[in-house]
């Protein structure tokens, strides 16, 4: 956690240009190259440039730069390369452009989404629940968001649009996982006093392990086989489910219901004086 | 009196587990005969029907194609009105449907924006060329007076001209109207053998000498590199020119190839994770198990029904979307198993853990998912076109999975009960 946290901080995410702005191009080259070669064309665009390697055999280009291209650049771009590597026209694999503009505003239009899904979650809880239950699963929450994202600080994996799908995700799974303990918890409390909420927490969370488990390792089977198979676009798209429901699954049992029963106790012995 | 009482027991258990066994066989061989059907489509005499992967949208990053978003610039005094966005719209509609596309999708986004999806088309540059441009078409004398625009063109097209030489080219021929033809007329007879300048955007695209007056009304724009730049001339013209000048503030290409590349192996990996959890789920749950993996299949055809009826656009997200909500909606059978177990344990008979199972699991279910539903319609609501292909099925996915394994689990799990097959609790989980 605490590393996770460090990493954020330092090296901040890697922002993809769905967030910066700017321009990728995938090129098929047929062949392995050197990042070198690579330069020689894409420095007289942009010095700055990402070069990187992708697809199965390594064969394919990645250029990615903070400028935003306009498509005669593009297009004078992939006619050096179509030159000098023999190519053809449908090699040019694809070609995203986005402004800086459009970016900041889906930065900002994310962060947003995550806030409103939050928000409603919580009071969703609180209706159904109570507010503390409410509270106690935001926390898992915020621990799942800020493990996935600290994952992809740490291996510096590129942010882009289907990241907030992700993200959003995991945010409606893991609470639905957290839900099933407080559902057990609520369902339990008549059957045990007051004085016995350590047991009430305890074995409402050992009643429901065995369901939290096999639900997340279904769900993971189902998802790391398409991880397996996937091109890189889904890969960068299922890397965070995978690590978030595993987060999930640990968050619930571990943090949300622990910080529950650590408050009602408190609450309780408040309460008894 | 005994005696009479027993048998009229026997009797009635017999009935429903004949009852039960023919049922579920009958259901076993529907699922099996849809699954063919959907996967591989029917014809019965004139009626067809076709298999599920023809029969849904493919979102663009699956087909290949252009996805522009372009955005309206604001005049010095010239503000950016809803008319002039509608005007645009309709224009680009025209000039996209003179490129001869398929369903081309253009939908105004926001204030000021409007959004292009083109499928299977590669060319970026032709795309922008033809829906980005203002397209504003003069006629232009020496002096520099603009004699004609493009509003006086009632007609334009592409055709091959053959001159002196017998040479052919591509020429855009124009026809102008009423007021364009009197104007035209006028101009010709003032700069005769001088040179009139064609310009579009500012640009001149041809310049020829006037030879005589011309009167027909008719000119002809020569010097087009070949019939493909032609016709998308004669389209720009024949559509008329943009009310507002639009910039392409984004723009994605994606090529053919990788979009089929990604499905296939999507399809595959998905396959063998759906598998791997059928297998789980029979080896853990046993009975039951077997019972949620016909209940899954049945939500998966359920799924593909639902997305064929609406017309939901499938994207590789929402490929991945498909695979997860699969995962997902085990989920809704574990609960309700992990029950059945509970109150097994507990001591109750077959029939009647299996019923307390099912009801003592609703309200977790029900929350659960409704969290999970939160965060699909938010997403919707946020998101860009092939993230909206994800929580579409997300959503569509997580509903269907609540229906299922509260209905159809609970139906079959009952029937296979009662064709009393398997009797021993242990293989019911306890």
């Amino acid at each position: 956690m605490i590393i996770c946290i460090g990493s954020l901080l330092i090296n901040g995410l890697n922002y993809g240009i769905d967030f910066k702005g700017g321009t990728i191009i995938q090129i098929e080259m047929h062949q392995t190259f050197k990042t070198d070669e690579i330069r020689e064309i894409t420095d007289t665009f942009d010095d700055s440039a990402d070069i990187t390697y992708a697809g199965e055999e390594q064969t394919q280009l990645m250029i990615n730069t903070q400028e935003s291209l306009n498509e005669e650049q593009i297009e004078s771009l992939f006619s050096k390369f179509q030159e000098k590597y023999d190519l053809k026209g449908k090699d040019l694999l694809s070609s995203e452009k986005v402004s800086a503009t459009i970016g900041d505003e889906f930065k900002t239009q994310s962060i947003l989404a995550s806030v409103i899904a939050v928000l409603l979650i919580l009071v969703y809880i609180t209706f159904r629940f109570e507010f503390l239950f409410g509270f106690s699963a935001v926390l898992a929450l915020a621990h799942d968001l800020i493990a996935v994202l600290g994952a992809y600080s740490i291996f510096g994996v590129e942010v882009n649009s289907p990241f907030i799908a992700a993200m959003l995700t995991i945010l409606g799974f893991s609470v639905n996982d957290t839900i099933v303990i407080f559902d057990r918890i609520r369902e339990n409390r008549r059957k045990y006093k007051k004085s016995q909420l350590f047991e009430l927490t305890n074995d409402s969370v050992n009643q429901t392990m065995g369901r939290s488990i096999n639900t997340t390792l279904c769900v993971l089977l189902a998802i790391i086989s398409l991880y397996l198979m996937g091109v890189q676009s889904i890969q960068d798209f299922i890397l965070p489910l995978i690590i978030g429901f595993i987060s999930g699954s640990y968050s619930t049992i571990f943090i949300a219901s622990s910080f529950w029963y650590v408050v009602q106790e408190k609450r309780q012995a408040a309460k008894a004086h | 009196m005994r005696r009479l009482e027993m048998k009229k027991k026997v009797y009635k258990k017999k009935g429903t587990r004949s009852k039960s066994t023919v049922g579920f066989v009958l259901i076993l061989a529907i699922i099996a005969f849809t699954s063919f059907v959907m996967i591989n489509g029917l014809q019965v005499g004139i009626y067809e029907i076709l298999p599920v992967k023809d029969n849904v949208n493919y979102g663009l990053d699956l087909t290949g194609g252009v996805y522009v978003v372009l955005e309206a610039k604001e005049a010095k005094g010239d503000p950016v009105t809803d008319e002039k966005i509608n005007r645009a719209i309709a224009i680009i509609q025209e000039r996209i449907d003179g490129l001869g596309v398929s369903e081309p999708i253009i939908a105004r986004q926001g204030e000021n924006r409007i959004r292009v999806s083109i499928p299977d088309m590669q060319d970026q540059k032709e795309a922008l060329d033809v829906i980005g441009k203002t397209a504003q078409l003069e006629f232009v004398g020496p002096d520099g007076e603009v004699v004609l625009t493009g509003e006086r063109v009632r007609e334009s097209n592409a055709v091959y001209q053959t001159d002196e030489t017998g040479a052919r080219s591509a020429v855009v021929t124009l026809k102008f109207n009423e007021a364009g033809t009197e104007a035209f007329a006028e101009a010709t007879a003032k700069y005769i053998n001088q040179v009139i300048e064609i310009k579009l955007d500012g640009e001149v695209i041809s310049a020829p000498q006037v030879q005589t007056k011309i009167t027909g009304g008719e000119a002809v724009i020569t010097g087009m590199a070949n019939i493909e730049e032609a016709g998308n001339l004669a389209t720009l013209i024949q559509a008329g020119a943009l009310p507002v000048e639009l910039e392409p503030v984004e723009v994605r290409t994606i090529g053919p190839t990788l979009g089929q590349d990604s499905l296939e192996k999507s399809i595959i990996g998905g396959a063998i994770g759906i598998s791997l959890v059928f297998a789980f789920m029979l080896f853990y749950y046993r009975v039951p198990g077997f019972i949620a993996d016909l209940a899954l299949i049945v939500y998966v055809l359920l799924n593909f029904l639902v997305y064929s009826l609406i017309g939901v656009t499938i994207t590789l997200p929402g490929v991945a979307g498909i695979i997860l909500s699969i995962g997902m909606a085990v989920d809704a059978n574990v609960i309700i198993f992990e029950r059945i177990k509970e109150e097994l344990r507990i001591g109750k008979s077959l029939g009647a853990a299996i019923d307390s199972g099912f009801k003592e699991a609703f309200s977790s279910i029900f929350d659960g998912n409704v969290t999970v539903v939160i965060a699909g319609l938010v997403l919707f609501a946020l998101g860009s076109g092939t993230v909206k292909g994800f929580a579409v099925t997300l959503l569509i996915g997580t509903a269907i999975s609540m229906f299922t394994a509260l209905t159809v689990t609970r139906h079959l799990l009952k029937m296979f009960v009662n064709m009393q097959i398997v009797k021993n609790t242990k293989f019911y989980g306890a």
